[in-house]
């Protein structure tokens, strides 16, 4: 259990420059290789908003698990339920009622700032729903139960049940299979509308028409949207600093080192489980919605359970327990694991446009032997890379838990209190013995 | 929280003069002979009593209708051979297990039962006999955390500005006191190390700094001296006896004969799952039961 030496210590910021300097290492990285390969400034400036918004998702994704796994040990596979059932919910709530728009389903038309939090609030309260029975029996019930309400979540909104129902004396449902279209205002127009900006945003879409010729506005929407993510990310890891160092996180960890210690001292160990598991869920449910928010529609099949899982592989790589190490994960899971692949797949494809990728494995091989010709293989590698991304993700999961179990950052010390545990009697306060302490250890 | 924290130090504070004066004047309402489950006399005088306390683990009985009550104030030792069900007592009186049967009240209320951190809250807090620290947190980080009362333990306070300001008031306020107690058991030198790294015997430290920071009324110490030097040993029992006289009570298990003898003024003797005797350390050492069922006839 050695506390090895702190990158983040090293760098100017402390932990947020280290993320900064990340991001700004990840970007550079895409860049360089977009423009060593030729890509154009549209292509370039798209795949850095692609991949700001990845970065983002998972970042916060990352997040919200560190407080349910990494600060209180409650094993949550059902993450994408939560999602799902945040941006539906919030779906319902801000659609425009039925006989305004077109011949489809509708929502309450109430405005997006309401929807977003009835979106949480329904996270949240689903979160309570699955932690009040499964909390009193073992740890691992929470796991079978989150994975299994996830599927359900997912079953039902595919279900033509709810496809349409009245609520509120409005024509309003989830669409079944075919899910709903998300009509109502573009949030970002909302969002800039709101602060009264909205002219002086287009203003800049049009300036940037010096760079990219026609229609911009895509291309800016995506970059925009990816820097207020940025901030979403920001005000995440702020609430769940603040709530780590803090007398409520040091009583979560200590339920993740021995929940019996904690009552006997105590603790209202399920309030403070249900509370952590509550809040989680609030911002899985608006990682769901921020996600799918811009993207016009939403269907049940999104929330398939590997979602989840890439969440987890993002929280491992980065180090359960630790926040900054959480964004990390999500940043490097993000840009190497999840958006790298595509991006090479895309790069390739513009580089070599014409290409054909042999259509299985065998004729992809019999040339590697037969005229030691690798390309045959090579293209058929970048064509099924999107299939290839999961083994990949296995072996870097298998190497993480060989070599850095506790994540890419190594052991961290992120203290559970809000003032800094070391040597307080350096203060002057000291006892006459007082003297000698600080810096004994580390 | 803070509320139930303000009358536990009262408590703590004016139990010493009180509760001898109450319980020796007799207020006249309650007849005086009683000694079953008590009236408020009783109640003051002894804190927590057990009554026919018993648990069946599959085919064991490892407390067969155990009944016995200590004193206010008291030093009293519980000792028994191994398997006596010594430690599964101290689990069903602090509700880590439920008794299948039989009751306990503390402070002249019935706990039977209830959840364990509702217990320690009344002020009954116990140490573990395999200490049971928080590995992969400070030993700073365990001895903050026991505190009652704590604001912060609020998650909106925690995260609120303005109201943060007040959380870490308290927690420059709980530190100061966290690290008298960390240099009272000479442990201040490893305050910044993980609980993990710790030695057998600076665990056993480390749980009980832990819970008398929690300020209890009444100590349950499962075996706190095991690995113990022996001159700290000397140190936190002359520490005990200081605590005692200023009104807390101790329930003591212990294999070291001759420190129960000589420093519990009662000594209850578990065997078998039953209490078999109970009385002052003379009338155990000369119990033939308890010599023959326990000290194999070597004192
Ligand atoms: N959780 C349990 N499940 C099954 N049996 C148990 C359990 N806890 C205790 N026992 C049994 O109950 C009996 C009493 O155990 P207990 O731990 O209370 O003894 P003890 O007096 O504390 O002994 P020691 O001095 O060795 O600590 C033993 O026979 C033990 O095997
Ligand atoms: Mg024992």
């Amino acid at each position: 259990m050695s506390v090895r030496e702190d990158l983040a210590d090293r760098v100017p910021g402390g932990d947020a420059g280290f993320i900064v300097a990340v991001l700004l290492g990840v970007y550079a990285a895409y860049v360089l290789a977009g423009v060593a390969l030729g890509y154009s400034i549209r292509g370039q400036l798209n795949s850095v908003a692609v991949l700001t918004f990845y970065i983002g998702v998972f970042a916060m994704l990352a997040l919200a698990l560190n407080l349910h796994w990494g600060y209180t040990g409650l094993f949550n596979i059902g993450i994408v339920g939560f999602m799902a059932v945040g941006i539906y919910v919030m779906a319902l709530v801000s659609k425009p009622p039925a006989g305004t728009g077109a011949a489809q389903i509708g929502g309450l038309g109430l405005p997006l700032v309401v929807g977003i939090v009835a979106g949480m609030a329904a996270a949240a309260l689903l979160g309570a729903l699955v932690a009040l029975p499964a909390l009193r029996l073992r740890a691992d019930y929470l796991a079978i139960v989150t994975i299994a309400m996830s599927e359900i979540v997912r079953f039902t909104f595919l279900s033509g049940t709810l496809e349409e129902f009245q609520l509120f004396g409005q024509q309003v449902g989830f669409g079944g299979g075919s899910g709903v279209i998300l009509n109502f205002t573009d949030p970002m127009e909302a969002f800039f509308r709101f602060f009264g900006l909205w002219d002086s945003y287009l203003g800049i879409v049009t300036a940037f028409e010096v760079i990219i010729p026609n229609n911009p506005k895509p291309v800016v929407d995506g970059l925009v949207y990816g820097v207020v993510l940025l901030g979403f990310v920001a005000v995440l890891y702020w609430l769940l600093k603040r709530t780590g160092e803090s007398p409520f996180g040091r009583v979560l960890k200590a339920i993740r080192e021995d929940e019996d210690v904690a009552n006997s001292l105590g603790k209202d160990t399920n309030r403070f489980k249900i509370k952590a598991f509550m809040l989680g869920c609030a911002l899985m449910g608006l990682v769901g919605i921020l996600w799918l928010m811009t993207s016009g529609s939403v269907t049940p099949n999104f929330f398939r359970p590997r979602v989840t899982f890439f969440v987890w592989i993002a929280l491992i790589i980065g180090g359960s327990g630790s926040n900054t190490g959480s964004v990390l994960g999500g940043a490097v899971f993000a840009a190497l694991l999840f958006q790298g692949p595509r991006y090479v797949k895309n790069l390739v494809d513009t580089v070599i446009p014409n290409a054909d990728a042999p259509s299985s494995f065998g004729p992809a091989v019999a040339p590697l032997f037969s005229n030691f010709d690798p390309s045959p293989l090579f293209f058929y590698t970048i064509d099924s890379i999107r299939q290839l991304q999961l083994v990949f993700m296995g072996l870097v999961l298998i190497w993480l838990m060989h070599n850095r179990p506790e994540g890419m950052l190594g052991h961290r010390k992120e203290t559970a209190a809000g003032i800094p545990l070391t040597s307080s009697r350096a203060k002057g306060t000291a006892h006459a013995d007082g003297g000698e302490r600080g810096g004994t250890d580390e | 929280m803070s509320d139930t924290d303000a009358t536990n130090a009262e408590t703590v504070g004016s139990i010493p003069d009180d509760a001898v004066a109450t319980s020796s004047g007799s207020d006249g309402s309650s007849s005086r002979l009683d000694l079953g489950s008590g009236g408020p006399d009783v109640a003051e005088q002894y804190p927590l009593q057990v009554e026919g306390l018993r648990k069946t683990f599959g085919g064991i009985t490892a407390v067969d209708d155990a009944s016995f009550r200590v004193e206010q104030g008291s030093l009293t030792g519980l000792i028994g051979p191994n398997g006596a069900g010594k430690s599964t007592t101290f689990n069903l009186i602090t509700g880590m297990l439920q008794p299948d049967s039989g009751t306990v009240t503390f402070d002249g209320e019935d706990i039977t039962g209830r959840k364990p951190h509702a217990i320690a809250n009344k002020g009954l807090v116990r140490t573990f006999q395999i200490a049971r620290e928080l590995q992969d947190m400070t030993v700073l980080e365990n001895l903050m955390l026991a505190p009652k009362g704590q604001q912060g333990e609020t998650l909106w306070r925690s995260v609120t500005p303005g109201f943060r300001d007040d959380v870490i008031e308290q927690e420059e306020e709980l530190l100061e006191r966290v690290w008298n107690v960390l240099e009272f058991f000479d442990i201040d030198h490893i305050a910044e190390e993980y609980a993990g790294n710790l030695s057998g015997g600076q665990r056993k430290l480390l749980e009980m700094a832990r819970a008398l920071l929690t300020d209890p009324d009444m100590l349950l110490l499962d075996e706190p001296f095991a690995g113990v030097n022996p001159s700290l040993e000397k140190r936190l029992l002359e520490h005990i006896h200081e605590l005692r006289e200023q009104g807390y009570t101790f329930l003591l298990v212990e294999h070291d004969m001759d420190l129960i003898m000589e420093n519990c003024e009662r000594v209850i003797v578990l065997h078998q799952g039953r209490v078999l005797t109970e009385g002052s350390p003379e009338e155990i050492q000369a119990n033939e039961e308890v010599i023959e069922a326990y000290l194999g006839g070597n004192v």
